[in-house]
């Protein structure tokens, strides 16, 4: 018997209209005052723009923090890889952008799946980034004149995003480890690289710290806040192929969840339409091409399936531009869900191109006969170059292959207003965090989020929370919670240590991903969730059985920090199928086959779906309770998305 | 082209910090689409299936972006391809027959880990002493209030693209880090928001970095194997920066 749900969740959104909620919110909130700031020690795990921005604010109000990083430096967080932009209601093109329309485009964008009062705030504090960030010497693009330059991005239909090249990430991450290390050199923050967090440690129902492993001397060591942050990115890498880089994972969010963290929204994911296809067996992982591209690429492939001649020689009407073909309106700016799942409809079809026939064209000819040579070349230069490096082939003159990849991930641990999760000092932050988009983001919105999230919206809310606890004392390290924390994770790694199997965490981890991939990817149905509801626990109990960690625990050992990780991503594949099987409408980045329109696009069920569903772990092989968050708008009218 | 080539990979194979090193021979059999690192992937793979240890390099984007990865192959940092990280070279770059020599970043700066790791974190320690804006959050004016001329904030991004890989070090004969240091002081000079704080920034930067790394006597190594094509100019621009910065401080502490 399921559990049957319980409206259990408080977001704890404040009262009034939501054009003022945050400014009154401020006000009311507990502060804590310049000098007893000192007192409390907060623990942030992550130094992504959520982590570095949110570790070096407290460290600058006064807060002593504890940063820590599996990386061997602050700067090489995942977000270093984003390229195209990141968004702020600026409206310096004066073309009608304002915080209520970012807001708006939010929401929709996100197919109505995300609450409206968080959403709002980020648009709000969105334009306060780009200040904060221009000051620390990101080089945005700018015009002649000197001002920022602005491009449309993703669908929009202003122009807000603002960019640094194709190395956005980069540039902002680069901003926030600066203010970061600024924050180590002052003392207020104090690093550690190569730490992996492996539990979070709960006393009395509250969260009171963490536990960690270090990379290079394999000690596990307990640590105690009266906070703890979790700035630790999305679950990408549960697909195995992913555009995130190799490292990412859940543990963190994963472990919180197994201490009482609700996991929200596991099965919103977000596969990017525009990534270069695989190109054998062994590939490690999938890259990107900026969306920017889709601003002055145009999307085809051959009409006839099993086309054999090269793109050059198809003419054009045996070209099927199936974008503008079926949504004239936004053609190949249709939001990242419309085209990827068309583009697996034409590949399903029998219609992929390249050696593999799994991709569709990405074709810059118009472009370029346009605008010529140079103008491209200005725009999107060294993304040709690194399409180049990995293909072999130039898209001067031949068109690019693109099929779509997963990306991102909306779903994630589940937050309040605070962006505190359900349990008391424990946050949520980015990606981590099942976060603002609904189930779906727009592009360029995330970065923007990670930053909100630490720079203008966590150093505020956690004072209200940490001012209660004026003159606790941390809980000791000693502390049996921790003690047997540390406990916990030793045997778990002497465990994987002493399994004598014969196949490489890597084999385990890919198997595991074209399962997730294939059932739960761009398009699910029933009769798959199914399946992969019972494909995985077969997978895993082989992968318990029989996978091969070589080597001792003290010391520098990939494999066995790459094995608690997969073991991680089996359990959370197996709630994302049981949430998508739950979830039974189509919405965003979810698309059930079972609810589609006679057009083939999502079809929503407002009336029994408005909702979030956050998980409960109730302990190993017992199935998760779900709880629902009521979804109310009251600022955006709900309709059907259509992009025509 | 998907062919296929057989190689033979010469490999520094190292316990510890303190062990003895030494190489590991293991033929390889790869088609050119893969990257580098996939080649390596799979060889560990089949260590593994073997029964013998994975040989630990690190990596994380695989994009030529975040800096993790660097290697020495046939004694280049990053190997033969210009302006190409580790990561993002391809088999394609190797003919059949070859003789593939790997080992990690060679830097007195840069102790080795284990095989091919190495630990980097003097070039944090750089950034630490200066390599910043200080502006608290919140503390920001409007962001087109400061105009930037366009050439100045593109030359600005040029140093700023640098991935703190450190194969400029690796590749200096003095394992110097003259080159990751004059990208960072040269991207916020280059900037308004960095002015208040050049001179400080520039002499505390430099200070740090002489107390980890050998000094830099021009051999121009560092540009040819920076993935991201650092201009030498910035070395100098540091150096003109590092002497006014020298006059500026002392004239500036004389006046508290
Ligand atoms: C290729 C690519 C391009 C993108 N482009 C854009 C774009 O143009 N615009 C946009 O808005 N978004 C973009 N995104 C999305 C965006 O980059 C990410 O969503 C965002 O950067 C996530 O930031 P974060 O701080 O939440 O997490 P991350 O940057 O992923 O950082 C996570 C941090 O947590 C640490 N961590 C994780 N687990 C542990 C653990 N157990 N112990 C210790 N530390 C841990 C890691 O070391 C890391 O420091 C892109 C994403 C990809 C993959
Ligand atoms: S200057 Fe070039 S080689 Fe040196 S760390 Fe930066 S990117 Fe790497
Ligand atoms: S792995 Fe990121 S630069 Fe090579």
């Amino acid at each position: 018997m399921e559990p049957t749900p319980t409206p259990l969740l408080d977001p704890k959104v404040p009262n009034g209209p939501i054009a003022d909620m945050w400014e009154n919110h401020k006000f009311s909130m507990n502060l804590v005052n310049p000098s007893n700031k000192r007192k409390f020690e907060v623990i942030v795990v992550g130094t992504g723009l959520a982590g570095a921005s949110a570790a070096a604010t407290l460290g600058e109000l006064g807060y002593r923090v504890k940063s820590f990083t599996f990386h061997d430096s602050p700067r090489r967080a995942h977000s270093i890889a984003a390229q195209g932009g990141i968004n702020g209601a600026k409206n310096y093109p004066n073309d009608g952008d304002s915080v209520h329309r970012l807001f708006y485009d939010t929401v929709k964008g996100g197919d109505y799946r995300s609450r409206e009062a968080n959403v709002h705030r980020l648009a709000e504090v969105s334009v306060n980034i780009i200040d904060q960030a221009t000051a620390q010497g990101v080089p945005f693009a700018r015009d002649y004149g000197g001002l920022l330059d602005n491009r449309s991005f993703g669908g929009a239909q202003v122009s807000r995003t603002f960019y640094a090249r194709g190395q956005t990430g980069q540039q902002l991450l680069l901003g926030a480890y600066s203010a970061l290390m600024r924050q180590v050199a002052a003392g207020s923050v104090e690093l550690h690289n190569r730490s992996e967090l492996l539990d979070v440690v709960v006393k009395d129902g509250r969260a009171c710290g963490i536990v960690t492993r270090d990379l290079l001397s394999g000690e596990i060591t307990p640590h105690s806040a009266h906070a703890v942050v979790l700035a630790t990115g999305g679950y990408g890498n549960v697909y195995f192929l992913s555009t995130n880089a190799m490292m990412c994972n859940v543990t963190a969010a994963w472990r919180a969840h197994r201490r009482g963290a609700l996991f929200a929204n596991p099965c919103y994911t977000q596969i990017h339409p525009t990534c270069i296809p695989a190109s054998d067996d062994f590939q490690s992982k999938l890259t990107l091409m900026s969306e920017s591209l889709r601003n002055d690429g145009r999307i085809w492939v051959p009409s006839a399936s099993d086309e054999g001649r090269l793109p050059g020689d198809i003419p054009e009407a045996e070209r099927d531009y199936y974008l503008e073909r079926k949504y004239p309106a936004f053609g190949n700016l249709v939001p990242r869900d419309v085209a990827s799942r068309n583009a697996k409809t034409v590949v399903d079809a029998g219609h992929g191109v390249g050696p593999l026939l799994n991709g569709v064209y990405l074709d810059f000819a118009a472009a370029i006969e346009r605008d010529g040579h140079d103008a491209i070349a200005a725009r999107y230069g060294n993304l040709f170059d690194m399409y180049q490096r990995i293909t072999g082939e130039t898209p001067y003159s031949t068109p690019m292959r693109i099929y779509p990849a997963s990306h991102y991930t909306m779903g994630g641990l589940w937050v309040d207003y605070h962006l505190m999760t359900n349990v008391p000092g424990l946050y949520a932050i980015g990606e981590a965090n099942f976060s603002d988009h609904g189930a779906n983001r727009l592009g360029a919105s995330a970065l923007m989020q990670g930053l909100a999230d630490g720079y203008f919206v966590l150093p505020y809310t956690i004072g209200d929370d940490l001012a209660d606890l004026l003159g606790d004392p941390v809980v000791p390290t000693n502390d049996p919670v921790f003690t047997s924390a540390v406990a916990g994770i030793e045997d778990e790694t002497g465990r994987w240590l002493s399994t004598d199997g014969t196949r490489s965490v890597d084999h385990f981890h890919r198997e595991l991903g074209r399962m997730v991939w294939d059932n739960i990817g761009m398009a699910r149905n029933e009769r798959g969730l199914r399946q992969v509801l019972s494909d995985i626990p077969a997978l895993r109990e082989e992968f318990c059985r029989d996978v091969r960690v070589l080597g001792s625990a003290n010391t520098l050992n990939q494999s066995l920090e790459k094995v608690g990780r997969v073991a991680d991503f089996f359990d959370l594949a197996e709630l994302m199928a049981r949430d998508a099987l739950e979830r039974e409408e189509s919405c965003g980045g979810h698309f059930r086959e079972e609810h589609q329109t006679t057009e083939g696009e999502a079809r929503r069920d407002d009336e029994n779906f408005s909702h979030v569903a956050a998980w409960e772990w109730n302990g190993p092989d017992i199935a998760q309770t779900r709880h629902i968050e009521e979804l109310t708008f009251d600022n955006v009218a709900l309709s059907q998305r259509s992009y025509k | 082209m998907n062919d296929t080539i057989s190689v033979t990979i010469k490999v520094w194979r190292q316990e510890n910090p303190d062990a003895p090193g030494r190489f590991e021979t293991h033929p390889q059999e790869i088609t050119t689409d893969a990257s580098f690192l996939e080649m390596l992937d799979l060889l560990n793979e089949q260590l593994n299936d073997r029964g013998e240890e994975p040989i630990v390099f690190e990596s994380d984007c695989r994009e030529g972006i975040c800096g993790t990865c660097g290697l020495m192959i046939n004694g280049r940092a990053h190997g033969p391809q210009k302006a190409t990280a580790t990561c993002q070279l391809h088999m394609r770059e190797f003919e059949d027959g070859d003789e593939i020599v790997i080992e990690p970043f060679r830097a007195a700066g840069f102790p080795v880990i284990r095989d091919l790791a190495v630990d980097r974190s003097p070039l944090d320690h750089i950034i630490e002493s200066g390599g910043f804006i200080s502006v608290g959050s919140g503390a920001a004016p409007d962001a087109n209030l400061t105009p930037v001329a366009r050439e100045a904030a593109e030359k600005a991004f040029d140093a700023a693209a640098c991935i703190g890989c450190g194969a400029c070090v690796a590749a200096c004969p003095n394992s110097a880090a003259q080159l990751f240091t004059s990208a960072k002081v040269g991207h916020m000079a280059l900037l308004p928001q960095g002015q208040p704080e050049r001179w400080s920034r520039t002499e505390a930067m430099v200070e740090v970095m002489e107390s980890y790394f050998g000094s830099c006597t021009n051999h121009g190594e560092c540009h040819e194997a920076c993935p991201k094509e650092i201009s030498l100019d910035f070395i100098a621009y540091l150096n003109r920066d590092y002497v006014k910065a020298k006059v500026k401080n002392r004239a500036l502490s004389g006046q508290r």
